[in-house]
Parts: structure tokens; sequence; C-alpha cells
């Protein structure tokens, strides 16, 4: 064997030096990845809770628990079919710590199963999939927003408390919208009222006359609706157009009147729904995040900016139990477990199951606004049907 | 259901079926008189949508959107007809059936890059968007009968050109029997690309007059191209006529059925359309 020449073996030894020092530096960071939409119809969603995020590790000085953050970034384009393969690229490509994301419920399906297989801790930051934190739960996943199951419900039991005994619900026949109905069902039965029809249309066709007119033929006195984004816009304008308006009420979950009310008009005026965040909480700290947000992006936050700030400060909490050591694993679950996180909404803490246990706000669209109007369900816990932890 | 309901209803079916009609008259045109199976018809319907949404917000007017739409869309069908589909009346329906699954793809793509894959919504003109009371409960949108006018406009236009015209016996005539029609002078080229860009024209401004009220969404047009098949098939194939009757009865059934029947509604037309196939394997009119 040939001698190792003098300026080699120093190379060699600069190069071992090198590699020990990055592993002393990567021991001092968690890695972040943030599977967003960055691009299509989610982008927008995707920025605000990349922005709420960032802004809580901004406030914490650049790092959490004395951790500086690295991100790894992938656009997950909300296409559920390429879901596993971009939550993979994070976990063995980027090694990430943690996966943060995403909106897209069917696209967080997939999260979940690679963060199951590969026990990497997931955040879900926005999908309302009651399956995540329900029967497909897991240890090692949480989730900072809500389920659909939740903010349908509290309005199930407004609606009933509001003297109403009849209701028809229309909505996207697709799962998020199934999973809303369900809950505003089982909130206005459970209250003595009754759900006389369900009616649906075809993801994403807003093709709403026919059964506009059943629902004014039906005479039912009340109407609750699953619609979002330019469904949304275009449901709540042709219910106005229809005659409907002020003829028979009509209530949804938030995504209804969020993001929404500058296209909508006029028509959304006077509208109930319900949702975990509303405008006006008029809170200290609500206060202190709109400030900080506004200041940092020139941009008014929402409750996507809202859920992006929480993941970073559950995530936070964990690390801060296990002393900033990513490798004790139980000790961090189990301090994001019992966190009781200060959000701008109000204080939450987790359900067994992993999903917050929050104050669903019934609010009222005023001068484009999603005015807070009072506490339909206080500290309402998802029941995490079939989930066993 | 009562009565005001029932006519509500039957308003709406036949405003659907009208709109179908547009969509399946071009695409059993380009059959009956071409020969060809055009699959990309649907990506026609959703570039006029695209360009109602785009040009409106442009111009800040609807109408003139529609005009302007309606006038590229016929270009573009031109010069479609120049570059690819000319080369393929000869060809047997398997090649032209890839070539137009093909081009799905590609004006999908074309449209990503350009629009973008968001859903949007095209506002209404302020003139048509009030609503006349009907009942009690209910109020009709303007802008529905507004539309359900312009097909009908485009309908008896149709008719007109292809009864009564001299170019409409042309094209008769080459749909008939094409060497007959090429040997007394009838440019037969120049017809296919006229009767072409005309498909393509009604399917776009089809796609723009639907824009306000189906919102404008990718994978629209494949959406729609099913019922058109479905339309076509019913009708008989090459048949305008057909298309027309077998439109409005496409519409009935899909909005009586969304009303009465939602469970099962979204197989009755294909269960309409296998009925129809027993009794009258060729479809109602045959050409």
């Amino acid at each position: 064997m040939k001698k190792l020449s003098t300026p080699s073996l120093l190379a060699l030894s600069c190069a071992l030096l090198a590699a020990s020092v990055a592993q002393a530096q990567s021991s001092d960071t968690i890695k972040v990845g943030l599977m967003l939409p960055y691009t299509g119809t989610f982008a927008q969603l995707g920025v605000a809770i990349e922005n709420g995020f960032k802004l809580f590790v901004q406030e914490q000085g650049g790092a959490l628990a004395g951790k500086k953050i690295e991100f790894f970034k992938v656009d997950d384009e909300s296409e559920p079919s390429k879901g596993i393969e971009n939550a993979n690229k994070l976990v063995q490509r980027d090694k990430v710590d943690v996966l943060i994301g995403t909106v897209h419920s069917g696209v967080a399906m997939g999260m979940a199963k690679v963060a199951k297989d590969t026990k990497t801790l997931l955040i879900i930051p926005n999908a309302g999939a009651d399956v995540i934190t329900g029967s497909l739960c897991a240890p090692n996943i949480f989730r900072t927003s809500f389920t659909n199951w939740q903010p349908a419900y509290a309005m199930g039991l407004v609606a009933a408390e509001r003297k109403h005994k009849s209701a028809v619900t229309i909505t996207w026949k697709y799962a998020a919208g199934e999973e809303s109905v369900k809950g505003f069902k089982e909130g206005f039965e459970a209250k003595g009222g009754k759900v006389t029809k369900e009616l649906s249309v075809p993801f994403p066709t807003v093709e709403f006359q026919a059964l506009l007119a059943e629902i004014a033929a039906a005479k039912p006195d009340a109407v609750y609706t699953f619609f979002a984004g330019a469904g949304a816009v275009k449901f709540v304008k042709d219910y106005a157009a229809a005659g409907l308006k002020g003829k028979i009420p009509l209530y949804g979950a938030g995504f209804l009147t969020d993001g929404t009310l500058e296209a909508q008009g006029d028509a959304a005026t006077g509208l109930l729904t319900t949702l975990h965040y509303a405008d006006g909480l008029d809170t200290p700290k609500d206060r202190a995040f709109r400030l900080s947000y506004a200041k940092t992006y020139k941009l008014q936050p929402d409750v996507y900016a809202v859920q992006g700030y929480d993941a970073a400060q559950m995530l936070a909490a964990g690390l801060k139990a296990a002393g900033g050591d990513f490798s004790k694993r139980e000790v961090l679950i189990k301090g994001m477990e019992q966190a009781k996180i200060d959000s701008p909404r109000g204080a939450f803490t987790l359900s067994k199951a992993h999903n917050p246990v929050q104050d669903i706000y019934l609010r009222k669209v005023e001068n484009k606004e999603n005015k807070m109007v009072s506490v339909a369900a206080k500290g309402l816990a998802d029941p995490a049907r079939g989930c066993r932890l | 259901m009562d009565l005001a309901n029932f006519l509500i209803q039957l308003l709406n079916s036949v405003q659907y079926g009208l709109l179908l009609f547009m969509l399946a008259a071009g695409l059993t045109l380009i059959f009956g008189i071409m020969g060809v199976v055009n699959l990309a018809h649907g990506s026609f319907y959703m570039l006029g949508a695209y360009l109602a949404w785009s040009l409106s917000a442009q111009f800040g007017s609807l109408t003139l959107a529609i005009v302007v739409g309606a006038v590229l869309s016929v270009i573009f069908g031109l010069a479609l007809e120049w570059l690819l589909f000319r080369h393929f009346y000869q060809r047997d329906h398997l090649d032209q059936v890839l070539l137009t699954f093909g081009l799905i793809y590609i004006f999908e793509e074309l449209r990503s890059i350009l629009w973008g894959d968001d859903v949007h919504g095209v506002t209404i003109p302020e003139l048509l968007g009030a609503s006349i009371p009907l009942t009690e409960n209910l109020s009709y949108p303007v802008y529905r009968l507004f539309m359900a006018g312009v097909c009908i406009a485009l309908a008896l236009g149709l008719y007109g050109l292809i009864s009564k015209t001299r170019l409409g016996m042309k094209i008769r005539a080459g749909a008939f029997n094409r060497e007959m029609a090429e040997s007394l002078g009838i440019n037969i080229k120049r017809i296919h690309a006229v009767v072409f860009a005309l498909g393509v024209g009604l399917a776009a401004v089809a796609g723009m007059i639907a824009a306000p009220i189906a919102s404008v969404y990718p994978n629209m047009g494949s959406q729609v191209l099913i019922m058109c098949f479905v339309v076509v098939v019913i009708g008989g194939i090459g048949s305008v006529r057909g298309a027309l009757i077998a439109a409005l009865l496409v519409g009935l059934v899909d909005t009586f059925g969304k009303v009465l029947l939602p469970s099962v509604a979204g197989m009755l037309v294909y269960m309409l359309m296998a009925g129809v196939l027993l009794w009258k394997p060729e479809g109602l009119f045959k050409q």
C-alpha cells in the first residue's frame, strides 16, 4: 500500500474535522419540513401558514428551545396522488425531524401514512379530515387546526338554539363536505332539530339552480352549507339571487365566508358561520399577534396564519419539555400533548387524539368582516371516533 | 312536487339542455360531415370559459369578452383545422381518437401554463344580474333566461345556415357524397374548415356564457364532453335535430333526477342512453 503524502494526510484530517463540526452543528439545529401548497388554488393558504410558523420562530429570536431552525420546503401542489412521494422527499432525502403540512385533506392523509411508517413527527396546520385524528390517529401525529366535525357540530347547536325545527343541508359531494354535514346533523338533532333533506353537487361544480328551487319548495326553517373558495362565493350569491336570502336563514362552516367576503359583497352581509377563529376577538394575545404579523408581512393575518403560528408553538412546547433534544422522543411528545397553547384564537389544549380542544365562535358578517358574536361551543373536543390512543 | 317548483325545474332543464345542444351540435357536425371523432371538443368549451374569465377581467365587460372570445376561438379553430385536423380526415377513427385524446392533455397543460390551476368565478353583468320573482319563495335569475335566449338564437341560426343557405347546401352535399360534390366544383376543403371552426366557435361560446353560472376550473371540458357524447349517441350520430331533442331530454332527466332521486342522479342519464340504444341502436334520428 502506498503511503499517504503529507498534504493528502492534512487534507484528510481537515475533511474529518469538518465532518465532525458539521455533525456538531446539525445537532444544534432542528430540520423542519414544510410541505404546503405554494401553487394552485390553495397557494395563499400555504403562504399564510408558513408566515405564521416563521413569525413565531422569529419572535423567539430564530430558535426554539435553543435550537436553530432549518427549513426545507416542498410544494404539495394540493395533489393527493403525489402526497406520499412528496412527504418522502422531505423524510428520506432531506432527513427532516418534523413534517409540517398541509391544507388539502387528501394530501394530509398521504403525509399521515408516511409519518406513521417512518415515525416522523407530523403537525397538521389545516387539513380537517376527521379520520386523521380519528381512526388514523397516531402518537406522532398532531393537528393545530380543527376537524370538519367541530365547527359544524357547533353550528348544529346554534341552529337548534335559534328555535329552528327543520333544516336542509347542501354541500359538495366529497369528504370535507360530507363530514361537515354529518357534524351539523349530529349537533342539530341532539337538540331536537331534524335535517329533512341532504342535497349535494359534485365537486367542484357550482351549478346550484335546481337545488335552490328544491330548497325553496321544501321550505325548511334553516339551511346549512359547507362550501369554500369560489364555490362559496357562487353559492352565497346564487342564494341571494334566488330570493332565498332573508326568507330562509343560511348557516355555514366558517370557510363559507373566510377569504371570500370581498367577492361575495352584499350577498354575504348578515350571514352566520362558525369557526375556531373570528375577527374582533380583541384579546391581548390576538391583538399582539395581528400587529406583529401585519408589521412583518404587510398583510392582515387570517385563520391559516394562526394555525401555522400554533404549529410552531406546539413544536416549541415539545422541544422545551425535551430540553431541545429531539432524540428524547417520548418526553417531546408528552410535552406537546400536555401543552397549553396560547393561541391568538384563545388558549387551547389537545385532546387524547391530538386535536385542539377549543372554543368555536359564532361569527356574523358585518362590513366585510367575520365579527365574533358569541362562543357557540366552549372547549369543544372532537369525538375522535375510532382512535385508540 | 308542487306546480311552481315543477315549472322552475322545467325551466332549468330546458336551459341546461340548450347549453348541451350548443356543444353537441358542433360535435355531431364535425363527425357527421368530416367523419372526425373529436374527443378534444370539451377543451373548446373550457377554452371559452377561460377566455370569458380573462377577457372580461381585461375589458370589464362580459358581453365584449364574449364577442372578442368568439372571434378568437373561431380563428383558433381555423388554425387547428389547417395545422392538424385536415391531415386526419382520411385516417381511420383510431388515429383520430389518439390525436384528439392527446390534444386534451396538451390543451390542459397549455391552460395550466397560461391561466394556472385555480377555480375562478365570472361576474354576471349588472344588466343581467337581476332576478324575476316566480313564486313566493323563489326568484329566477335573469342571466339564465339570457343564456337560454342566446342558445335558441344560435340554434335557429344554425338551422337557417344549414337548411336555407347556399353554404348549407354545399355542407349537406359534402356530407352526403364527398366525391360527387367535389366533381361538381364544391371546395370541400374550405367547407370542412368552415364547419370545424363553426363547431369550435359554438363550443367556446357555450363555455363563455356558462362561465358565470358554472365557474371556470381545470378539467371542466372532460366532464361536459361525456354529457355531449351521451347527447350525440342518443340523438343519432351526425344529426343536428337529434342532438337538439336528445340534449333537451338529457337536461330533463338530469335536472329532475338531481331533485327527485339524488342518490342515483349520476346514473340516470346513462340509463336513459342505454334504454334508447336498446330501442333504437342508431339513436333517435339516424343520418
